[in-house]
């Protein structure tokens, strides 16, 4: 089956009902996405599909080839995406084993909304869980988020 | 050493430190149990090691630093904090700290506790001294060396941001490292005078965001190795269940699964990816002797602790005739509280990656729990646990999970890279972590007390009654001393109340179950301090007092934990008026050493209790690193409401009720209140700060629920009527 995963397209023996996030982390090694619920409940394994946020563990491999694919690893390396300079700026991270999927949420939530409300952020993040209760720093940091993004206008 | 039990053999003084450490950090607590004091006395403290700066810094040409860590960062921030406690005695350039945890090795094991390990909120403070003096050592040693080599006297020496500088001389840490690492270490260094620290103590950001924000960070189910397979094991439906009889047959038909083996804890499939892996254990065809643990129910089982609650059972702590003031004329106060069985549920599930060699382990896992992994994956193989290495990754989280006296995680994977012969990496599903086991156990507290004319209590009886963490682990023998185990009664058998009572009495019933339980983060803490404080307000009520003032007269104004409750108040406004439809809950304790008050705002719409506002207080003695302070205490308070407000895990039929985060429900942002954290300036002994944020929290809450509505919740979680 053929994805287009971060720009490049990549041929990956997946099966049809194979959920894209094991395609992602067991086929193609891009072990940024996570593994925590297997049933769209934790929000670890999310990743943007043609630009919308899905949870990619109950997302089935033949609904999603030839499609755009991005995952937490398109936003580079040197963690200069807006969302990732203001999650460093305001120190979120604890285990950090859901923070790319929260960061995943935060950038699609930017595009449809580029200066959220808490209200805002709130909605659009409730379906990422965090057990270290990094909730008050992701708020914080979704609205300085929104600031750099205006700055570089890019977010 | 060939099984968990000879951990305890080397040395009577190491093993007590070992269980101390399993304990949740009794030793920092100042209550220590009267058998573990007096054995302490007799042997005497643990005499300090030498320190050997080069196990813990390595300066690389490039005048990078890199500190091993000896701990393992599971989110709780020490990635950070101790290097900063290394960076601020080597006078390096913090840009160039780099961090890695330390190999599984005894140069790393805890200072107090003998054995490389994680746990009781202890890692800063045990590090705290060694690592600066680590620290200091490589200074003085890159000092000499270019003294040496520029032939003048070390004293006419300085340092400054990772260079040695003489009059207009300068060399780079980088390039007097090498011959540096080869000198002796000083014998004595003087450490800086706490008043010249320029970065202990200040607000310092996180060495590993970086990798957290790129996804690069490589916790334990990241790990890649050549021709590594997926194992799942399909575990018994009931705790203690064994099989009968198994087919693989359409397991085996299943795309991508290559081996099926049998291993003492269930039938493990083996496959080239986890969807293959999940698919085939579906398949499989097990039958299961369920044994006789289909019996359980935690309706009964609840029933059962009542009864035995209204019971005597063996005493934790006693003063006075209790029962002769109980007995006497006056306003007397009862009720019964409950909390139930919870997972940890971190967000990585568990998983081990095992690869064997020739009489040889090597092992890639997040772990709060080195040396007993090592002796229990070589008691599994037969070898020396020397021969076991074991790489710590980053852990998604833990929260006690990952250190198991029983390594049941690393064990089982080992088992079964054992049957298979295959490099392995075993991984749990959500719902086999949901359902698995090693919970916080139940508990049921019953109190009675009696109060005096003037409203403060004049007896107190506590009856706790829930499993023992330490009963049917290596460590049992010291750890429960007349039929109490400790980590069952702290909170509780030391509250800072008891001594303004002149009867009271603590006693604990310790039932079995086949229920695995295991600390959850802040052990005997997460629900003593529910139930004693929420008593505590109770009797407030009872007396017609502010539950501040109440706490006030009971606890001397020295007290840590009434200076907190008191900063918290002040910074909460306590008293002023509130929000129409909001009330607030106070509660104070003291656990791993640090004294923690939180106020909690509340309001009900619909029934739902909504937690707006946390105002804490926190006295944990001298601070490295005030951010990460603070993301403790959030982190802890978000944890603890994920208890107030829905966890539970429920047996019928002796099966777990829930199975995913559905209906086992955690907090998620949008009920996340606004914590602000205020840290008492305080040179009291260094405390933790991991745990102790959780154990106010509930009965904040549930205080300021009562506050609002009038209703005393005494279950967890907080269901209104």
């Amino acid at each position: 089956m053929k994805f287009d995963i971060n720009g490049r397209e990549q041929e990956l023996e997946a099966t049809d009902d194979m959920p894209l996030l094991w395609v992602l982390r067991d086929l193609a090694g891009l072990t940024g996405t996570k593994f925590g619920c297997g049933v769209a409940q934790c929000g670890a394994c999310t990743v943007h599909v043609d630009g919308q946020p899905l949870r990619s563990c109950v997302t089935p491999a033949a609904a999603v080839a030839g499609k755009k694919i991005t995952t937490i690893e398109s936003l580079g390396p040197d963690g200069s995406h807006p969302v990732q300079r203001a999650w460093i700026e305001l120190d979120v991270v604890q285990c950090g084993y859901c923070q790319s999927g929260q960061i995943m949420s935060a950038v699609a939530l930017l595009k449809v909304k580029p200066d959220p409300n808490d209200a805002d952020i709130d909605a659009a993040m409730a379906g990422n869980i965090c057990r270290c209760g990094t909730y008050q720093r992701v708020r914080a940091a979704v609205h300085r988020a929104a600031e750099l993004g205006k700055e570089s206008g890019n977010a | 050493m060939r099984n968990p039990e000879d951990l305890v053999k080397p040395s009577r003084r190491r093993f007590l430190a070992t269980s101390a450490a399993l304990a949740g950090g009794l030793v920092i607590a100042c209550f220590m149990p009267v058998g573990l004091r007096r054995a302490f006395a007799q042997e005497g403290a643990p005499a300090p090691k030498p320190v050997d700066p080069n196990a813990f810094v390595r300066i690389g040409r490039d005048n990078s630093v890199t500190v091993l860590l000896k701990h393992a960062e599971m989110g709780q921030g020490i990635w950070t904090s101790i290097p900063m406690v290394v960076a601020e005695e080597l006078g390096c350039d913090w840009s160039m700290v780099r961090v890695a945890h330390a190999p599984s090795a005894p140069a790393y094991a805890h200072n107090t506790f003998g054995m490389q390990m994680t746990g009781g909120s202890t890692s800063t403070w045990d590090s705290f001294e060694q690592l600066r003096t680590a620290g200091a050592m490589a200074r003085t040693m890159l000092l000499e060396t270019a003294a040496e080599e520029w032939k003048i006297d070390p004293s006419s020496c300085r340092t400054d941001n990772g260079f040695v500088i003489a009059g207009a001389r300068k060399a780079s840490y980088g390039e007097l490292a090498e011959a540096a690492a080869k000198r002796k270490a000083p014998a004595k260094v003087t450490l800086k005078d706490p008043s010249k620290w320029t970065l202990i103590g200040k607000p310092t950001r996180r060495l590993d965001s970086l990798a957290k924000v790129t996804g690069a960070a490589e916790f334990g189910i990241d790990v890649k190795r050549p021709g590594l397979l997926t194992a799942m094991v399909a575990r018994a439906p009931v705790f203690g269940g064994k099989v009968t009889r198994f087919d693989a047959a359409k397991a085996k038909a299943v795309p991508g699964v290559i081996d099926v083996v049998q291993v003492p804890s269930g039938i493990a499939v083996l496959a080239n990816h986890y969807w293959a892996a999940k698919n085939g254990r579906d398949a499989l065809d097990i039958s299961w002797d369920n044994g006789a643990g289909k019996a359980l129910d935690t309706v009964a089982l609840r029933r059962d602790y009542a009864a035995l609650a209204k019971t005597r059972g063996a005493i934790a702590k006693t003063a006075g005739d209790v029962d002769a003031v109980l007995g006497a004329s006056g306003t007397k106060v009862d009720a019964e509280y409950d909390v139930p069985f919870l997972a940890h549920a971190p967000m990585e599930p568990l998983n081990c990656t095992v690869v064997l060699g020739d009489s040889s382990c090597e092992i890639w896992t997040g772990t709060q729990f080195q040396t007993g992994d090592q002796a229990a994956a070589a008691a599994v193989l037969g070898i020396a646990p020397g021969k076991v290495k074991v790489n710590t990754m980053f852990l998604g989280g833990a929260f006690g999970r990952r250190a198991n006296p029983t390594s049941d995680f690393v064990v089982e994977a080992v088992q079964v890279a054992k049957a298979a012969g295959k490099p392995i990496k075993l991984v749990w599903s959500r719902e086999d972590d949901i359902g698995g086991g090693y919970y916080r156990p139940m508990w049921l507290s019953r109190f009675s007390a009696a109060l005096g004319k003037d409203g403060k209590p004049t007896a107190w009886s506590h009856t706790l009654v829930g499993q023992s963490i330490i009963a049917g682990t290596p460590f049992a023998p010291m750890m429960i001393k007349d039929g109490v185990d400790a980590t069952s009664v702290e909170g509780a058998a030391n509250s800072p109340y008891l001594a303004a009572i002149p009867a009271h009495r603590v006693d604990l019933h310790s039932p079995t179950s086949p229920v695995p339980v295991l600390w959850w983060r802040s052990v005997g803490h997460s629900h003593t301090g529910f139930v004693v404080e929420s008593f505590i307000d109770e009797l407030a009520h009872a007396a017609r007092q502010d539950p501040l003032a109440y706490r006030q007269a009971l606890l001397p104004t020295t007290s840590r934990d009434r200076r907190a409750l008191e900063l918290a108040a002040q910074k909460f406004g306590w008293g002023k008026p509130l929000e129409k439809g909001r009330a607030a809950g106070l509660a104070v304790h003291e656990s791993f050493g640090s004294h923690v008050a939180q106020i909690a705002e509340v309001s009900v719409t619909d029934g739902r209790i909504r937690v707006h506002r946390v105002v804490c207080a926190i006295d944990c003695g001298p601070v490295v690193n005030p951010l990460t302070v603070e993301a403790q205490i959030q982190s802890g308070i978000a944890y603890g409401l994920s208890a107030v407000l829905h966890g539970q895990v429920t047996f019928k039929d002796g099966k777990v009720q829930q199975s995913n985060f559905h209906d086992y429900k955690v907090l998620r942002i949008d009920e996340m209140p606004v914590v602000e954290v205020h840290i008492v300036d305080s040179t009291e002994k260094m405390g933790g700060v991991g745990e102790p944020g959780l154990p106010p929290i509930a009965p904040a809450v549930a205080n300021a629920v009562f506050a609002l509505t009038g209703q005393r919740l005494r279950s967890l979680p907080l269901v209104l009527a």
